[in-house]
């Protein structure tokens, strides 16, 4: 491509010259804020009555998990629904707004939307993108046509295959489909395959985990079914529950009121700020006036009571 | 991470496509892998797309970039032959794939291979290639396997041939591209244009013809290790 001098006026479309500005700003070092990204394995499947689609739930935003169940599995239309990997808010962002796209499309047409049309609307927004927009998604649904199952990359291209895997953990879920995979399964064997193929994301692949997301469409409906499988349960809970270190209520007063008055009072008010007490005692028989300042436990007097440490002889704790 | 790098790769069909005319139509063949990056994200495509009744095109170079450019000619040429009356020639159908390519040709990354049948000139192939070069050829190859089968072709192809030793030769030359190329492998699929219609035809890997040190597909762990080793290079 030769650089041309004169200044050539723009034509329409998405200008990429901040692109690309960002790419040479990589190259020399300076990375852009990382964002929170779905690592993911996400799959689907044709079986006889439909398609089945399988998610894993872990969000991440570079190293660290940001999200231990997020929803990867979004809606598109009643008999329609789409798996998202890649940058979070990218396939969010491009679903809903297909998923409008698509309603005002039953609206104008009065009929049930079909699967390629939500594929023709996914794929020329992201190849106008040129592949910033970074979505991979896995679309299926069922319309009159009978089930359809679709892989669509970031670049804008498409495959319909009877399975597929995307994301990080896409080698491993696709190990497990390419060996048990067979036509005409059964809903349960096909929620069993795809349990399995998740699953083998999950411990694979460091980018996805936590539980298993599940949707099974069919002509009669759908049936998601969130957190199908929680192979990652919090095994560190203490059964007791956890407590706090108390500070009121623990005998202050009480304490103060004894040493002064020589009494014992079962029931307090609670000490409001602080409270004075006063004693003489005697030691190496010279007279020692004693001020004791008794303080409010409660963290709403923490203010008035840290100052009355500055100066003090004697804490007790 | 280099795994993760090779997943976010575009995808692109590292292929071979191949078009030939024979006495009567065209033959055109393909392999059937998607790869991105090391990774084959799609073992069974297709790669031979209807254009028209009587035209197909076969893509090769980015997936998306193909897959866009013969969209938007198949709606081309539907509009075409509404206006036109009767079925659109092969040469229009190029034609229209050229322009695309050519006033693209600093964003598109395809190679496209054109071939039908019309009344008016029977069987004909064009190859439009990186650049929009239109070129009408009797025979045309493209994708990275083609690399391959350049001396292949100047041997075996003969003008005349009937349409079984078309289907044949491009059987062969895809199969011969899978064998040394990394990003060509899968089935061969071919679509015979010609006056009756259009016929598809599917090769299954396993099934074609094993060449020079193809092993036979072993099943049993004992074959294997008790195969010979294969002999030490000379160099």
């Amino acid at each position: 491509m030769s650089n041309s001098v004169i200044e050539v006026p723009p034509k329409g479309g998405f200008s990429f010259d901040l692109c690309k500005r960002n790419e040479m700003l990589a190259k020399k070092g300076l990375n852009p804020p990382s964002f929170r990204k779905t690592g993911t394995t996400i799959v689907g499947l044709i079986f006889q009555d439909g398609v089945i689609l399988g998610a894993d739930t872990r969000a991440t935003e570079g190293p660290i998990v940001c999200d231990k169940n997020c929803e990867k599995i979004h809606y598109m239309a009643p008999n329609i629904y789409c798996c998202g990997a890649g940058t979070a808010a990218d396939t969010e962002a491009v679903t809903d707004m297909v998923s409008s796209q698509l309603q005002l499309h039953r609206y104008h047409t009065g009929r049930e939307s079909r699967v390629v049309t939500a594929l023709t609307l996914l794929k020329k927004h992201l190849f106008n993108y040129q592949g910033y927009v970074s979505a991979a998604l896995v679309l299926g649904g069922v319309d009159v046509t009978g089930p359809h199952l679709h892989t669509i990359y970031p670049h804008g291209s498409t495959d319909t295959l009877p399975f597929a895997t995307m994301g990080s953990g896409s080698l491993a879920a696709m190990a497990v489909f390419e060996s048990k995979y067979k036509e005409g399964l059964t809903r349960n064997e096909g929620i069993e395959l795809v349990t399995e193929a998740i699953c083998s994301g999950i411990f694979n692949d460091l980018g996805s985990g936590s539980n298993v997301d599940v949707c099974v469409i069919t002509k009669a409906g759908k049936e998601y079914l969130r957190n199908h499988l929680q192979p990652n349960p919090r095994t560190y809970t203490s059964s007791k529950g956890y407590s706090f270190p108390k500070k009121t209520g623990v005998g202050k007063s009480c304490l103060l009121l004894q040493f002064t008055d020589k009494r014992f009072q079962p029931v307090h008010d609670l000490t409001i700020g602080v409270e004075l007490g006063a004693r003489m005692i005697s030691i190496d028989d010279k007279p020692v006036g004693l001020q004791i300042w008794d303080t409010a436990g409660q963290e709403s007097f923490r203010p008035i009571t840290r100052s009355y440490y500055r100066g003090a002889l004697l804490v007790g704790l | 991470m280099d795994l993760n790098m090779h997943l976010n790769a575009p995808h692109s069909m590292g292929t071979t496509i191949i078009g030939v005319t024979y006495n009567g139509g065209v033959v055109l063949g393909a392999d059937s892998r998607t790869s991105t990056g090391m990774y084959v994200a799609n073992r069974a495509s297709d790669k031979i797309t209807q254009l028209t009744d009587n035209v197909y095109v076969c893509r090769s170079g980015s997936a998306a970039d193909s897959q866009v450019v013969s969209d938007y000619v198949r709606y081309f040429l539907h509009q075409h032959t509404i206006q036109l009356g009767q079925p659109a020639t092969v040469k229009v159908a190029a034609y229209l794939v050229r322009l695309l390519s050519y006033n693209n040709k600093n964003i598109l990354e395809t190679g496209l291979i054109v071939g039908g049948w019309d009344k008016y000139e029977g069987g004909k192939i064009y190859g439009i290639p990186l650049g929009g070069t239109l070129i009408e050829q009797p025979f045309a190859i493209g994708g990275s396997g083609s690399s391959y089968l350049y001396g292949f072709f100047d041997q075996a192809w003969k003008e005349g041939m009937t349409k079984d030793e078309a289907e044949q030769l491009v059987v062969k030359a895809v199969s011969l591209a899978i064998a040394r190329d990394g990003a060509s492998g899968g089935v061969v699929c071919t679509v015979v244009i010609n006056l009756e219609g259009v016929t598809r035809n599917f090769y299954p890997g396993d099934k074609l013809q094993l060449w020079h040190e193809e092993l036979e597909p072993q099943n049993s762990l004992l074959d294997i290790l008790n195969s010979p080793s294969p002999e030490p290079m000379n160099i």
